[in-house]
């Protein structure tokens, strides 16, 4: 049984089929992209894991615990975190801010008033936070304003800010995408030493082929709503399936 | 220091130095000379002061941290005041059980008109708290009449029970005895000083709700708040429900609204509804605006700026510039003060837009941003900083948008 299962899961926009049966088991621990042309599917997909979108019919289950119809902050409090598109960063307050809310997060919960207590007191969430910005390389840029960050260190303060959190399931949404080719190659360096230093489970969204190969353990290529095959990469590389619905029929 | 740190210690006691010295040094000008219009040192401007002073910070709490712009202030400052008007025609003058009350009940206030208009942001909250307010001055001005004596306002009567009341106790507002509207004057050399216990007693609750201010501010809770105002988005997928942060910081500023009417009765015991219209919500706005939205001091400093126009420069009139002018020829004299007149008594008004306009466009963090340029070109610093991370600085954004 693995951390997260789907099934049967279907969405339907009017007249478009946008998920059609989609079944998927993601065992722990391992890295499984999500890939597939354009209007495959993906992105729908991702947003019924994360609660933004209810399928039509079928299950999402976090391990065991169906997700479905739970509000973006209740699954994370489960266990789920989430890297967007476009980093999704505190822009106005500073790296270390940005660093301590996700620590206080996972301490406090949901909500709670904690109006009279002073931040410099939090020896512990300090530390943590501290801990996380040195492990990103980020501890010399922590006053700085987070929005005045590069795009690259942006998407580095995001999944710290993920990774503090101790997430069981790491949901990245293409991670590299308008990256250059250095922030991108950084950025698989980062998430594979993350992988092997903590054993997250990540599920990858992922357009760009090269980013895939060197992070997916298993892949699963989705189009127009259904999954067409699910292998490890080195045999979906020639796989004839793949190339017709990458390339069209003419190439297969 | 009471759980701050050293520097915000120092900011803390320097707060409290100036507002005890205030009736000192609003009174620069010796009583004899022409400019004594310009001291503000007299008892119930520096009540306002402080009052409006109240006002402000809590609506920098909502305002300045989470960014949801509240048209609908005012209510709580009207439920402050009607709360301690009623605690007077039925205990006593003690002004200290109505303050309670104003507070109380302007939280469950703040927690009705919060419940409903966070549900949405932006625009669309602004416009629920107006109405909200709007329909609570309408309220207070007619149907609630037996509540609140609608347009005659709410006062004491004589055959109002007042079981508290005895022989000898104070028939004004009192803080145990201690009555709000009796003042010392001090006269050195030229100058006179009004030490009005009204005013310290506003000054202290001032600085106690300052320093609240002040660690809610250095609090993770006010970090939340402001990640409430930069990303919802984020907030929500880092596990954190934004709606009680927002609903808190409401029922918190509207609190601080509440007791800021309760004082404006105690100093003065009536309370009428216009003290709820949207005039008076806008002016807290402005305030924060003016001062400096999101930093501790700039309410309270647009606060003093507001009422000092408000009481000062609507005073001066055409006799008191024909007065200044007087050494130039006689026809340029009159073109002079045709010239300055729409701006001053009546007028006063047309100055505070334009400078609330030049500070707007000019300095966007308020009348604190503009202390801060100056102190740093006087002292230098940042000059050379500047140029080396001008790439790295972030460009400054308005809080009207």
């Amino acid at each position: 049984m693995g951390i997260l299962e789907v099934s049967n899961v279907n969405k339907r926009f009017g007249g478009l089929q946008a998920l059609g049966n989609v079944n998927l088991d993601i065992a722990k621990g391992t890295v499984h992209a999500i890939i597939g042309p354009n209007g495959a599917g993906k992105s729908t997909l991702l947003n019924c894991l994360i609660g933004k979108l209810i399928p039509d019919t079928g299950t999402v289950m976090f391990n065991g615990i169906s997700v479905l119809g739970r509000k973006p902050y209740e699954i994370n409090q489960l266990g789920i975190s989430r890297v967007f598109q476009t980093p999704e960063i505190f822009g106005n307050l500073t790296v270390f801010e940005n660093m301590l809310i996700p620590c206080f997060a996972k301490r406090d919960g949901s909500f709670r008033m904690h109006a009279l207590e002073s931040i410099a007191a939090e020896r512990d969430i300090i530390e943590k936070a501290e801990h996380m910005l040195a492990e990103v390389n980020m501890s010399d840029k922590r006053h700085m304003t987070a929005s005045s960050l590069s795009r690259g260190d942006k998407r580095r303060l995001e999944m710290a800010m993920c990774l503090v959190q101790e997430p069981k399931l790491l949901l990245l949404d293409e991670p590299t995408a308008g990256m250059a080719r250095a922030d991108t190659n950084n950025t698989i360096d980062l998430l594979n030493q993350i992988h092997d230093s903590r054993e997250i489970t990540m599920v990858i969204i992922e357009h760009d082929m090269h980013v895939v190969f060197s992070l997916a353990k298993r892949i699963t290529v989705l189009a127009q709503g259904t999954p067409l095959v699910e292998d490890t990469p080195d045999n979906i590389k020639g796989h004839p399936k793949v190339k017709e619905a990458y390339l069209g029929e003419a190439a297969a | 220091m009471l759980g701050l740190s050293k520097k915000d210690t120092t900011f803390l006691l320097v707060v409290i130095f100036l507002t005890l010295a205030t009736p000192i040094l609003l009174q620069p000008f010796p009583e004899s000379s022409a400019l004594a219009q310009f001291n503000a040192g007299y008892p119930d401007l520096m009540q306002r002061f402080a009052i409006f002073g109240i006002f402000a910070i809590g609506f920098n709490i909502l305002f300045g941290l989470t960014g949801y712009l509240s048209f609908g202030h005012a209510a709580f400052l009207g439920v402050g005041s009607y709360s301690v008007v009623w605690m007077y025609k039925l205990l006593n003058y003690n002004v200290v059980p109505g303050l309670v009350l104003a507070i109380i009940m302007s939280g469950l206030f703040a927690l009705f008109i919060g419940y409903i208009s966070l549900r949405r942001s932006g625009i669309y909250f602004s416009i629920l708290t107006l109405a909200f307010a709007q329909m609570s001055f309408n309220l207070a001005y007619s149907v609630l009449t037996p509540l609140t004596n609608g347009e005659t306002g709410l006062q004491v009567y004589n055959n109002d029970p007042q079981v508290l009341m005895s022989e000898g106790s104070p028939t004004s507002p009192h803080f145990f005895g201690i009555v709000m509207n009796e003042a010392t004057k001090v006269d050195v050399g030229g100058w006179q000083f009004t030490f009005s216990n009204g005013y310290y007693f506003c000054a202290i609750i001032a600085i106690i709700v300052f320093y609240l201010s002040l660690r809610i501010f250095r609090s993770p809770f006010g970090i939340m708040l402001r990640a409430i105002k930069t990303n919802q988005t984020r907030m929500n997928y880092t596990g954190l429900n934004p709606r009680p942060y927002t609903l808190a910081a409401f029922v918190i500023s509207g609190m601080y609204a509440g007791l800021a009417g309760g004082l404006l009765a105690a100093m003065d015991p009536l309370a009428g509804a216009e003290r709820m219209q949207w005039t008076a919500s806008g002016e807290v706005v402005l305030m924060t605006i003016l001062g400096g939205a999101g930093t501790l001091m700039g309410p309270v400093l647009g606060a003093g700026f507001i009422k000092y126009f408000e009481n000062i420069f609507s005073k001066i009139n055409d006799n008191i510039l024909h007065s200044w002018f007087s050494a130039l020829p006689d026809g340029l004299e009159d073109f002079v003060v045709f010239v300055f007149h729409p701006f001053i008594g009546k007028g006063w008004n047309l100055t505070l837009g334009l400078l609330f306009m030049l500070v707007v466009i000019f300095l966007p963090g308020g009348l604190i941003e503009g202390g801060t340029r100056i102190w740093n070109a006087i002292t230098g610093k940042n000059r050379k900083k500047k140029r080396e991370d001008a790439a790295h600085h972030p460009k400054p954004t308005s809080h009207v948008n």
